[in-house]
Formats: C-alpha cells, structure tokens, sequence
C-alpha cells in the first residue's frame, strides 16, 4: 500500500470524531484529528444529554473523568397550550442506574474533554483549520484532505463533519437531506447557581432534570422545546422542523417563537433572576432510518450526525450515544481495514455489519415510521395540550357553581376532538413507537 | 406575501451574548442578486440568528457576521436563493463557549 502521511485522518473533533481518534490511536494507528473550531466544541451545541451506554464501553471510568453536568433523575414531559401547562414529573432509581444512567453536559467543556481523550491516545490533534474537500485518487477513492493549501494523505478518512453534510454532499455524493427531514435547534444557557436550580427542579444535591415540552412553544408547528440543568446553569430550547417552520403559514419566526417560549408562565419562574450567557443555532437531523446516507466508500467511513444519526422520539432525544458508538465502530472497521490492506469500501465493509448488529441501526430501523408520522400529527401540537388543559381545568376549578359529575364534564372535552378521530390518531402513534 | 408576526425580541442583544471572530469582507454565505421574496420569507423565520430581515418597506437584508453556523438557511433555501454556503474560514465565525 502507498505511503500515507497517516493511516486515519478524522474530520470533526465531536463524539463521533473524537472517539473515532481516540480508537484508533488506542489500536496504535497514527491519526490526525481535524477540528474546524479553534478548540473542540467551539463550533458544537446539543442539548444536552448523554446517555452514556456508549460512552461506557469506551472509557469505564468516564463518570470520574468526564466534565458531565449533572446525572438526570428526573424525566419531565410538559404539554403547553399558549397560557397553560401540564407536567408530568417522574423519578425513579433505575433512572440513574449503572448502563442506563444519562447526564446533561455543555459542549464546550465535554468536546474538549473528549478530543484531550484521543490527544493523549497519541493522536495529532489539529484546530481551528476547516477542511475545504476530500482528496480523490484517480479511481475516485478518497486518498486524504484539502484544507487551505495543504494537502494530508491517509489509508481512510472518517469523516464526522457533523448535521451541516457539506462534505459529505460536496465529495462523496451523499443527497442533501431535505427540509422535512431536519430541525433547526435554538439554545440559550442561563446561569444560575446550583442550589436553584435543584430547589426549582425538587433535585437531590447534584443531580439533573431533563424536560421536553409540546404544543405552543413551537406555536402549533412540527417541533418541541427542551431543558437540561447543568451544575450551574440551564439549557433551555427549542426545536422545529424546518420544512413546517419554513412553511408561509408560519407568521413566527424561531428566535421569537423562542422569546415566547421563554416568556410562557411555566417557564418564567424557571428562569427567575438566571442570567442569559449564550445563544446558539444548530441542526437536528430528525428522519430517522430512512435519511441514513451511504456510509462506507473506497477510503471514507461516516459518523455521527453527519451519517443522519439521531433520533427524536417527542418524549425522548438520542444522539450523542449514537455518535459515540458509530465512532468507536467506524475506527474499529478502519483498523482493521488497515491491517487487512484493502481499504476500499469492500475492505471497509465490517462497519456495516457493526452498525446494523448494534443498537444504532437497530433502534433507528425501531422507530422508522415515527419521523413522518409525527410530521402528520398536526394536533400533537395544537389540540392535544389544549384538550389536557380543559379537561386539569375541569377536574380542578372549583368556583361555587354546582359540579357535574367528572364524566360529564370530561366527555363534551373529548367528543369536541371526534373520539373516534382520536382513538385513530392514538392508535398510529403508538403503532409506530 | 405571506405574513411575518410582530417581532419583539431584540435578536441582535442576543446574539452580543456570544464570542465572535469575525471574517470583515468575507461572506461565507452569499444569496441570489434579487431574492425571490418568499424564498427569503423562509430564512426570515427559520434563522435561529435572525439575520434575514424584511423592513416595512419590504426590503430584504442579511448580515453573516452573526452566523450561528447551523446550515439551516442552505438546507431551506439551498436550491433557491442561497447561492454560497461555507463553512467560516479557518478559525473564523462564531466561538461556543458553552454548546
């Protein structure tokens, strides 16, 4: 085989990219890692959480190490119409359990953390350089990158470029996912010390709450907010398929659909007296199954986000697990690729079979059907909250009038949304979960 | 044209929160000469940035250098009016501290 400048260049210093590094430099490949952002993380926001299976498997030590936030034992899920909220608060131990145990983190500090993982594993770390294009051979196979005036060499590229697939569109001739089938994210983080926050979220010290919201923080269209608690701060969300955000029937734009959100009354006195410190943008990959690109070409493997992995269940998001994973797997293909001296995508093949016996392929193939039919469930996020509203009003407003009984002031509640029309719309749901 | 609500938010306080290096007469993106309006009514609701605006008088304008990077506009627009789409030259753009 040609002399190479590395065995393995890995494009993206994310979870995907840096566990890739990380692996492969474990396995005693030379690596270059190549980061656009001036450090890890610079260029990155989730979230955040984590679950951490995948991470586990990576570094057992991970929950000493690793700069995590704060273990989530609290899962919330909130239903908003545009004056009105219903959260269902749930914790239970098996919630932070050992393998099934998940944590919010920041990015910034996380990344860093990760990329300073494989940097000691003995790969090159390299930031603040954007790789502008993937170098060809003759034959078309990808024999390295381009980035400004350098040109650097390697037996396989993976490349972990993240949701934005500009070169994953550009160079290996992956479609351009379509507007339905991705989210724009906003996130703003909020300072507020610990205490607060655990006061504010009925936390044990030290531990986190997540919470997905539905309905009126996306003011009706295809979408969700979210919130993470840090050590000291709150990350709070939103995010709206750009398809349905996009659509002219939309007079909202998302950073004021955003201020609205942050201003509904559930949320105001999460955020009393925090201290807003950053406000970021960043694509969601939402189809599922079906938007998974071609991964494995002639001296190119794809992960993470940048291979459509992710997943937005409405009650649950993944993705960093998936980066991680994909990663780890993508370097073990890669190396062993390597030590077989065929790198093409026949050579590089195993990732494949990794992917698809693993959890990743596996739980996308699940859930396939879910991306469009919550796409289709228009009254997800109009109707339904409010149908919860009226019928916690009927149960709990109490003025002098003499009551009915609760079936008959929860029957008209219903029967204005059609119950066969619900029954239906129930039922596809839960089929495709 | 299709209808953009009242805006009460002041994105560009926002946006002063975050850390940038700012690439001065380098757009990384670039649109269409003479934008098709609805198009561009697109990326006034869908950029998390705010950094597609209408004015009264309906003109259009559009400034890079608040970029959240997220590739939201390209993926909306990136068929129609979004004729350049880059990433920030090395080391250049927006700086998360957070993420």
């Amino acid at each position: 085989m040609a002399e190479t400048d590395f065995d393995i260049i890995v494009v993206g210093a994310g979870c995907a990219g840096s566990v890739a590094a990380y692996t492969a430099a474990s396995a005693g490949k030379s690596v270059l890692l190549v980061e656009r952002g001036v450090n890890a993380g610079a260029k990155n926001m989730s979230g955040g959480r984590i679950y951490s299976h995948a991470l586990a498997k990576v570094f057992p030590d991970f929950a000493h190490d690793a700069p995590l936030e704060r273990k989530i034992t609290h899962e919330r899920l909130a239903f908003m119409d545009s004056s009105r909220n219903l959260t269902v608060d749930f914790t239970s131990p098996e919630l932070a359990q050992a393998g099934a145990d998940s944590y919010s983190v920041l990015r910034g500090p996380f990344d860093a953390w990760l990329s300073g993982k494989a940097e000691d594993a003995g790969a090159e770390c390299v930031f603040g350089i954007s790789v502008d294009s993937l170098l060809k051979g003759a034959d078309g196979r990808v024999i390295g990158i381009r980035a400004g005036e350098d040109e650097i060499s390697a037996q396989v590229v993976i490349l972990a470029e993240g949701c934005n697939t500009l070169l994953g569109e550009r160079c290996l001739g992956n479609a351009r996912p379509a507007s339905s089938q991705m989210a724009v994210g906003v996130k703003e983080v909020f300072e507020l010390n610990g205490g607060s926050i655990e006061d504010r979220f009925l936390l044990p010290k030290g531990e986190g709450a997540a919470m997905l919201f539905v309905g009126d923080c996306t003011h009706g269209k295809v979408g969700g907010g979210f919130l993470y608690t840090n050590k000291d701060s709150i990350s709070l969300g939103l995010v709206a398929t750009i398809s349905s955000a996009a659509d002219a029937s939309n007079p909202t734009p998302v950073y004021q659909m955003f201020d609205d959100f942050e201003r509904h009354p559930a949320v105001v006195p999460i955020l009393r007296d925090a201290k807003m410190v950053e406000h970021s943008g960043h694509m969601v990959p939402e189809g599922g199954y079906d938007m998974v690109p071609t991964y494995i070409f002639d001296g190119a493997l794809v992960a993470g986000e940048a291979a459509g992995l992710c997943m937005n269940m409405g009650y649950q998001v993944r993705g960093m697990d998936f980066a991680v994973a994909s990663g780890q797997m993508a370097a073990l293909s890669a190396v062993d690729a390597i030590s077989a001296d065929d790198t093409s995508a026949n050579g590089l093949a195993s990732y494949r079979s990794r992917m698809e016996e693993s959890f990743v392929m596996r739980d996308l193939a699940t859930f396939r059907r879910w991306p469009s039919t919550m796409e289709h469930w228009d009254s997800l996020f109009t109707d339904y909250p409010t149908c919860a509203a009226e019928a916690m009003n009927a149960m709990f407003c109490v003025d002098g009038t003499p009551q009915k009984p609760l079936k008959q002031r929860m029957m008209p509640i219903l029967k204005q949304r059609g119950l066969w029309k619900l029954a239906q719309e129930m039922r596809k749901g839960v089929k495709a979960l | 044209m299709s209808k953009i609500g009242d805006i009460h938010v002041n994105v560009d306080e926002l946006l002063a929160m975050n850390k940038y290096e700012v690439d001065e007469g380098h757009a990384h993106i670039e649109l269409t000469d003479d934008p098709d309006t609805e198009e561009f009514m697109k990326l006034v609701r869908v950029c998390p940035a705010g950094l597609y605006r209408i004015d009264e008088a309906g003109e259009k304008s559009f400034d890079y250098a608040g970029c959240l990077e997220c590739g939201t506009c390209r993926i909306a627009c990136g068929d129609t009016i979004v004729k350049k789409w880059e990433n920030p030259r090395s080391s250049m753009g927006v700086e998360y501290r957070f993420g």
